[in-house]
């Protein structure tokens, strides 16, 4: 006889499951229509690939596994896919979801499938494939993907395998009514489960409120070596870290996984579904629901097709709205209401509850807290709700936490217990939420906070790096100046700051200026400003020149400082010209500075004035061609230019810059193009 | 068809606040039955007048706090305070004096922190010791228990209580007074001397002790308390009387038994000390809590001014309930220690 452990709190709330177990399993048949969530289990949901209209054959994968925490979906019957769109699914928040809907045939066809012959000469990951394939999720409630959930942990050893068959929450007889009439596939299931697993124990874990199911499973375990553990009815034993400490003496530690003790869990549902999956090579389509309440007048458990709407379980039943005031799914410790009798049956739904609202009365207000202390005694996890309560209330997060909120399973024992009809699992449940929500809010604004300090520091190291090169190219500068001052055999030169001879050179030429224009005639300086001047357009120009032959970017503002310097010139020559007039006196020195044949820059300046005189008379046609041609060109020599930099492997800046360039060329031209065609097809 | 959208639980248990403090009520039914049979009506003159100011006091402060009277009045728990401060207050009172009481109890101490659930102190407790300090003459005066003197009549309770005739009843000190003036007698030879002493402890006491804890013992089998505090707290006062027995020397404390049966120790044990709003909230605290107070009563009976010490002791540890909380939490499943607590820096 193995040991049995005791658990901290629980409670024992009326049991109402005989109203359910009257009938054997019965079957619910094909409804007209199937809906059939992608997320029917914790992980990223399935994606579709049936398309709208394609016909499926019962078995069929509908949606593939997206991602490893994640199973596949397969059409529950034969039928045609009528829209893959947005349903309401169940879910506590009544969310919409993505659904393949299947208006079905009514010919159930099976999609031709085989089992496999002799598992027992299988890989464990080999079986562990066949599981996931089959779409096999955990169908006692939470619905995590089993084959990731029997998966070896690295660095856990699994001595324990445990079969849940505890259904401790009241009225859901599913398990029960699966476990009397179905138990020799349990067993098979538990035993491909354990040759998976390789445990030292397999246990089935089963309360004892359950006589003819513990009885049916001793019966089929016969010489198996796998125990049905008997234990006392107690709420909630059937969760997994309780059921665990009942069978083990062991307690998942906070935050961590059974296997962190050495121990493997399945509901005894999903045995049944490895064994269909494994022996059959049956997907999971379908699935033991008890409907119970008041409101129905026909309750019992059946065997429903996943994707069937809740309403067509309900006519089965023998529902009478007038009597219902909710439906839940699950039991009332821990199921949520549905918003919509539409929602389907997905792999979760272990019961569907209708309960009166004598049965179920709406929660009275709740009075004052007296700490009395039933509810730490009922809690399962060893809280004390009332001091959590007071710091929910309070929103002391902090307090909370210290606390050990996160431990809490919202079993809803305190709740129960509570005589003051506090609703504590309700404070817990947003105070956790809120926490949550905290917690990123947090980890937002120190994301926002490391990436500011990390540009900032950026931005720092940047200027430094500046500072730096200044620094060298003034150092290298002094350098060379040096080394001009030690060639020219200027000793004294040697020592001379290079900016500080730049700034006494220029004050020397500014005291000759002055001492000439002391000296000199008004003429002199005027014909000298002249001269300055032309020297300065004719360095302009051939800068000017030189940007338009490279395509840079800087022609526009050359092009306005030629001018300026052009205008600057006139202005000077008239000058000279009103002063030599004034002196009546023709000038001889003045005749070159007009007539002379220009620099080379003034004759381009000349050409580019007539290109432009002459681009003024043609046609905007003609225009833009040859604006095209222009930019073709110096798209071509960008390009060389852009070769002989990659080929010479220059700087990488700058070669980035050559290619930015080509690339805006190429924008350009291409833009003109089409401006191009518009003009010319009008 | 409109469902109703809750979340879980959606089922709830059968117990109510009203039925705690029913409970609680129906438990000192034994206690005052032999506390009338042995001091008279007046402890039910008491009772009686407590409970109509308990309503009208209550009634003020719902109303001035703008509360809604029929769903506060029906929690019963203004009713629970007026019983216990009518148990422990001396038979034969006047008027006034319980009426200041129990405006101590219910407005001072209940609804100035908030009401039922808010209040740090036990008010009862609270009213009684406004009253120890501020009139201490009447609340010591206690009349002497049937078979050592005469027991009035309910029409002379009733007198007592509400004119201002002096009563000329028989009064006598009670047995912890007795012992505690004691300092040259031999135990055995007090005994002998004083009347008011009877089988265990004193005549009458011992009795309305014991039907306290069968009250208490009903309650504890309904589960409106565990047994924690309870213990503790009787378990230090019998074990600090029997470290201080002294063989019944003239300096002796008394024996645990007389200890056990003497004053408000049964009452305080389960009427008081259990209170669960002004107590320690986890199993271990309670223990704490109960052993503490324990301790106190003991000391303050033996070594202290006052013959009786359960309100001042129960005061005391009310201040050191949160205190004792925050160093007991439970070890939630899964963790290895109870929870750490933080470091104040």
């Amino acid at each position: 006889m193995r040991k049995i452990f005791d658990f901290h709190g629980g409670i024992h709330p009326p049991e109402n499951k005989q109203q359910s177990l009257g009938e054997p399993i019965r079957d619910a048949g094909i409804p007209a229509q199937l809906v059939v969530p992608l997320s029917q289990h914790i992980g990223a949901p399935s994606s579709p690939i049936v398309a709208v209209g394609d016909r499926v054959l019962k078995g069929q994968v509908i949606a593939e596994a997206a991602g490893f925490v994640s199973v596949p979906q397969h059409a529950p019957s034969s039928g045609t896919v009528a829209a893959i769109e947005e349903r309401p699914i169940p879910h506590p928040s009544g969310f919409h979801a993505l659904c393949i809907v299947i208006d079905c045939d009514g010919r159930d066809e099976w999609l031709p499938h085989r089992g496999l012959e002799n598992y027992e000469g299988e890989s464990p990951s080999d079986l562990l494939e066949h599981i996931r394939e089959a779409g096999i999720a955990g169908m006692g409630g939470a619905g995590f993907p089993s084959a990731v959930k029997l998966k070896e942990k690295p660095g856990a050893s699994i001595d324990t395998l445990i079969i849940n068959g505890t259904e401790c929450e009241p009225y859901i007889t599913a398990d029960d009514a699966l476990m009397r009439e179905h138990a020799a596939e349990i067993v098979a299931g538990a035993e491909i489960l354990r040759h998976i697993v390789g445990p030292k124990n397999t246990l089935i874990g089963v309360e004892d409120n359950k006589p003819e199911g513990i009885a049916a499973l001793q019966a089929a375990a016969e010489g198996t070596g796998i125990e049905i553990v008997v234990f006392p009815t107690k709420y909630p034993s059937g969760g997994e870290k309780q059921l665990i400490e009942i069978l083990t003496g062991r307690q998942v530690p906070s935050g961590g996984l059974p296997a962190d003790v050495g121990v493997v869990c399945q509901n005894v549902g999903t045995a049944v579904a490895v064994y269909d999956a494994i022996v059959h090579g049956r997907p999971l389509i379908s699935r033991i629901t008890t409907i119970t309440g008041e409101a129905v007048s026909r309750p019992g458990n059946y065997r429903v097709l996943l994707g069937s709407p809740m309403q067509h379980l309900l006519d089965l039943a023998g529902f009478d709205p007038a009597r219902n005031q909710r439906l839940v799914m699950g039991g009332p410790m821990m199921g949520f209401t549905l918003t919509d009798s539409a929602v389907p049956v997905v792999k979760t739904t272990n019961c569907l509850l209708a309960p009166s609202a004598e049965e179920l009365p709406a929660p009275p207000p709740a009075q004052a807290c007296i700490r009395c202390g039933l509810c730490a005694e009922a809690c399962p996890a060893s809280l004390l709700p009332q001091q959590l309560f007071w710091f929910a209330r309070g929103k002391e997060y902090d307090k909370l936490e210290e606390h050990n909120l996160f431990d809490c399973i919202e079993c809803g024992a305190c709740s129960w217990a509570c005589p003051s009809h506090i609703p504590l699992v309700q404070y817990y449940r947003a105070s956790k939420a809120d926490i949550l929500q905290q917690r990123r809010d947090h980890e937002k604004s120190e994301q926002s906070r490391i990436r500011f300090e990390a540009r900032q520091e950026r931005l720092a190291r940047e200027e430094a790096e500046k500072e730096a090169k200044r620094l060298a190219r003034k150092k290298a500068a002094e350098l060379r100046a040096q080394q001009q001052a030690a060639e020219s055999g200027d000793d004294s030169g040697a020592e001379v700051d290079p900016i500080q001879a730049a700034i006494e050179r220029a004050k020397a030429k500014k005291a000759a200026q002055q001492q000439a224009a002391g000296g000199e005639s008004e003429q002199d300086k005027l014909e000298k400003a002249v001269a300055s001047t032309r020297k300065r357009l004719d360095t302009a120009s051939a800068k000017l020149e030189q940007a338009r032959a490279e395509g840079s970017d800087l022609i526009d503002a050359l092009q306005s400082g030629v001018d300026k310097t052009r205008a600057k010139l006139e202005a000077a020559e008239k000058a000279l010209a009103e002063h030599l007039a004034s002196q009546d006196n023709p000038p001889p020195a003045s005749e070159p500075a007009v007539a002379k044949p220009r620099s080379a820059a003034e004759i381009a300046i000349a050409k580019a004035k007539a290109a432009r005189a002459a681009e003024a008379d043609l046609s905007p046609q003609e225009k833009a061609r040859k604006q095209l041609d222009s930019l073709r060109q110096r798209l071509d020599k960008s390009e060389q230019r852009l070769a002989q930099s990659r080929e010479a492997g220059e700087d990488e800046k700058i070669v980035e810059a050559l290619a930015a360039t080509v690339q805006r060329l190429k924008e350009k031209i291409s833009a003109l193009e089409s401006e191009a065609e518009k003009v010319e097809s009008p | 068809m409109a469902l109703l959208r809750v979340t879980s639980p959606h089922a709830h248990g059968p117990a109510s606040t009203q039925k705690v403090m029913q409970q609680v009520l129906l438990a000192t039914v034994p206690g005052v039955i032999a506390l009338i049979h042995f001091f008279g009506f007046g402890v039910l003159v008491n009772i009686a007048w407590a409970a109509l100011l308990a309503l009208a006091f209550e009634s003020l402060a719902l109303k001035l706090r703008g509360r809604e009277l029929g769903f506060y009045l029906k929690d019963c728990s203004a009713l629970v305070t007026a019983v216990l401060l009518g148990v422990a207050l001396p038979p034969y009172s006047p008027w006034w004096l319980i009426a200041v009481g129990m405006a101590s109890a219910i407005l001072l101490a209940k609804h100035l922190y908030g009401g039922l659930g808010y209040n740090p102190f036990n008010p009862a407790m609270v009213g009684y010791v406004v009253l120890l300090i501020s009139f201490p003459v009447q609340m010591t005066t206690w009349e002497a228990p049937r078979g050592v003197g005469e027991v009035p009549g309910l029409l002379d309770a009733l007198r007592a209580c509400f004119t201002p005739a002096s009563f000329d009843g028989t009064t006598a000190a009670t047995p912890l007074d007795v012992l505690k003036q004691n300092n040259s007698l031999l135990l055995e030879n007090l005994w002998a001397a004083e009347p008011v002493f009877g089988r265990w402890a004193g005549i009458g006491w011992e009795w309305a002790n014991i039907a306290f804890l069968a009250g208490g013992l009903w309650l504890l089998y309904r589960r409106i308390f565990t047994w924690h505090a309870p213990l503790a707290f009787l378990a230090v006062l019998a074990l600090m009387a029997a470290l201080f027995y002294d063989g019944g020397s003239s300096a002796s404390g008394g024996s645990p038994l007389f200890h056990l049966l003497s004053g408000a120790t049964m009452f305080g044990a389960f009427f008081i000390v259990t209170d669960p709003v002004t107590s320690a909230v986890s199993v271990r605290g309670r223990l704490v809590y109960g052993a503490l107070a324990g301790l106190l009563v003991y000391l303050i009976r033996v070594w202290g001014n006052y013959p009786d010490a359960v309100a001042f002791a129960v005061l005391i540890m009310n201040f050191a309930a949160p205190f004792i909380d925050h160093y007991t939490q439970p070890r939630t499943y899964g963790h290895r220690k109870p929870a750490k607590r933080r470091e104040e820096s």
